[in-house]
């Protein structure tokens, strides 16, 4: 399967990943590598195998539900670009 | 030529944990911006999550009182989308294999009932919160309400008007309170309906849909949906088309908006999250769960009309919440003959209605059962009169103290002492002479007029059997 210049403008787009004009070929042809690789998996009989969730074969442990938190806002955002009255800032979101 | 009307309802069910689905810290409600984000909940690297049990038992309840399939071994992925209020560009949820499947809920709508599936509920973390406008050009993020266990509940799309998408949110609003799974408490945002709404030709396939978000009362909701299905009407009438879109409904001019198109695939990449293994439920813990499911709002209801011989409206009114239940069931049992009828009477009238006119809910009421009871035991025993009672009730509601201490400050006391009453009987018959003769003379309709004036001789207090009694027999002398 091959991706031409469009697909991977549209795939940069929705995966907000830019991608530099001269890159547009190489990374059409390294997608078009992974859609074929999908398409040979994809060729597999997988009939009556059940999907695998986990490659460990083990169960989730749960967590008794109390409180073991304590605030540590101020530490946590001393390393963000930016915050102010305790609110991490981003540019402005326009919906 | 009709158009049939299809909905399908999202709710997303705020559980009733102490904690975050995936972290210990706390998701109490009003706190400090970000004071209730740990490390998990901002998406530090190399934080692992781990599952909080309550959640799991608590979705299970729901599970069973929607008679759905439980997901004996449920997987949680990732749902990748990039927005400033989800630091770690995915949400975790559920996909393939959700905790909850295949169930139903029953509605009834002007009489008829109708049973509407539910596809799935499904585990999954709420967002933050983006705040506009507090500092200039630029938005805040506040994360206390990331990693919030949701609950989201998505409908078959059974529902074919606003009513009966409304009678299935309130239902199930009902159903997860009486569970104790969530508050329900949609201003803070609990329980958040979302409903796509889309027209047909009858036996075509489904037309395209919008989706009404962010309404906080059931009766938007209704009016909501059917703007929105009326526009889709118009447009499509018209020649036009629908587009898939999000709109938000304007209560103030009751229109709804377009709020985001979805014209760019939304490709959520769903992947099995790597941080977490599969959740298995075992038959015992669903066999335990299942022993300590409260008594459910329609068995309760047909177990009031049946039992205790309750209209099917007094039955409703009184399981309306559970609290309401529960209160009225522990006034019952206070009272001394058990009396259900005079019970359910104040309940449904004097009770309800008080809470209403004070938009209070029953746990907010001033009177609690002890008191309710005791005002009632007072009826029975006929210290008081169910006329009477009202000014005992009104007081006890202005926090006057108990019916006793209130009948006994305010000399409210029934006078069943019958020379008393005789003496009440005797003056009023005295004073109306003219009226005598007129019942004498057959017009028999002047015994209700005596009965007012004895009443109102003697304050409302006089016990009105014995008045009718001693009234007819000085009469007749």
């Amino acid at each position: 399967m091959s991706l031409g210049k469009t697909e991977v403008e549209y795939i940069s787009r929705l995966s907000a990943i830019a991608v530099e004009e001269n890159e547009v070929d190489q990374v059409a042809a390294k997608l078009s590598n992974i859609l074929d690789l999908f398409s040979q998996m994809e060729a597999a009989d997988t009939d009556g195998v059940e999907p695998m969730a986990h490659p460990l074969d083990q169960v989730q442990r749960l967590r008794a539900d109390v409180v073991t938190e304590q605030d540590q806002h101020e530490k946590l955002q001393e390393i963000a670009p930016s915050a102010e009255a305790g609110l991490y800032l981003v540019p402005q979101v326009i919906e | 030529m009709s158009w049939e009307v299809v909905i399908g309802l999202e709710i997303h069910a705020q559980l009733t944990t102490n904690t975050k689905i995936f972290s210990g810290a706390s998701i109490a409600y009003g706190a400090q911006p970000n004071t209730q984000a740990c490390p998990i909940d901002v998406g530090m690297p190399g934080m692992l999550p781990v599952l909080n049990e309550a959640v799991i038992g608590k979705s299970v309840m729901l599970g069973l009182a929607l008679d759905a399939e439980i997901g004996r071994k449920s997987v949680f992925d990732r749902k990748n989308y990039f927005y400033p209020d989800l630091p770690k560009g995915y949400q975790t949820s559920q996909f393939n294999y959700p905790i909850v499947g295949k169930g139903k809920l029953e509605i009834e709508v002007d009489g008829v009932k109708k049973t509407i599936g539910v596809t799935r509920a499904h585990l999954e973390e709420d967002a933050g919160k983006s705040i506009h406008g507090a500092v200039a050009g630029q938005t805040g993020i506040d994360l206390n309400r990331a990693g919030t266990p949701l609950l989201e509940i998505v409908s078959d799309p059974d529902l074919s008007s606003a009513k009966e998408a409304v009678a299935y949110a309130r239902k199930m609003h009902e159903l997860v309170q009486y569970l104790g799974i969530c508050d329900g408490n949609m201003q803070e945002g609990s329980f958040r309906v979302d409903s796509n709404v889309s027209v047909r030709r009858p036996g075509e396939p489904l037309g395209t849909r919008a989706e009404l978000k962010n309404i906080n009362s059931f009766r938007f909701i209704e009016k909501a949906i059917e703007f929105e299905i009326e526009r889709q009407i118009e447009l499509l009438e018209s020649g036009g088309k629908v587009v898939q879109e999000t709109r938000l409904y304007d209560s103030e001019n009751d229109v709804t908006r377009s709020m985001r198109t979805k014209e760019e695939a939304n490709d959520y990449r769903y992947f099995p999250c790597p941080d977490l293994l599969p959740v298995v439920i075992t038959e015992e813990t669903i066999e335990q769960i299942n022993a300590s499911m409260p008594e459910l709002p329609d068995a309760k209801r047909a177990r009031y009309v049946a039992d205790f011989g309750l209209s099917d409206y007094d039955a409703g009114v009184l399981t309306g919440s559970r609290d309401m239940a529960e209160f009225f069931e522990s006034v019952v049992e206070k009272t001394a003959a058990k009396d259900i009828k005079l019970c359910a009477n104040w309940m449904t009238s004097g009770f309800s209605g008080a809470l209403n006119k004070g938009g209070l809910t029953v746990k907010q009421s001033p009177i609690d059962a002890d008191k309710m009871a005791g005002m009632l035991n007072r009826i029975i025993d006929n210290t008081i009169s169910g006329k009477i009672a009202k000014q005992v009730f009104d007081a006890m509601w202005n926090g006057e103290g108990s019916a006793d201490e209130i009948i006994e400050s305010k000399g409210l006391k029934q006078i069943t002492d019958s020379g008393a009453i005789e003496a009440l009987v005797d003056e009023v018959l005295a004073n109306n002479p003219s009226q005598v003769e007129a019942y004498k003379g057959g017009q028999e309709k002047m015994l209700g007029y005596f009965v007012g004036q004895i009443m109102k001789a003697s304050g409302g207090q006089a016990n009105p059997g014995q008045v009718n009694q001693i009234l007819k027999a000085k009469l007749s002398d």
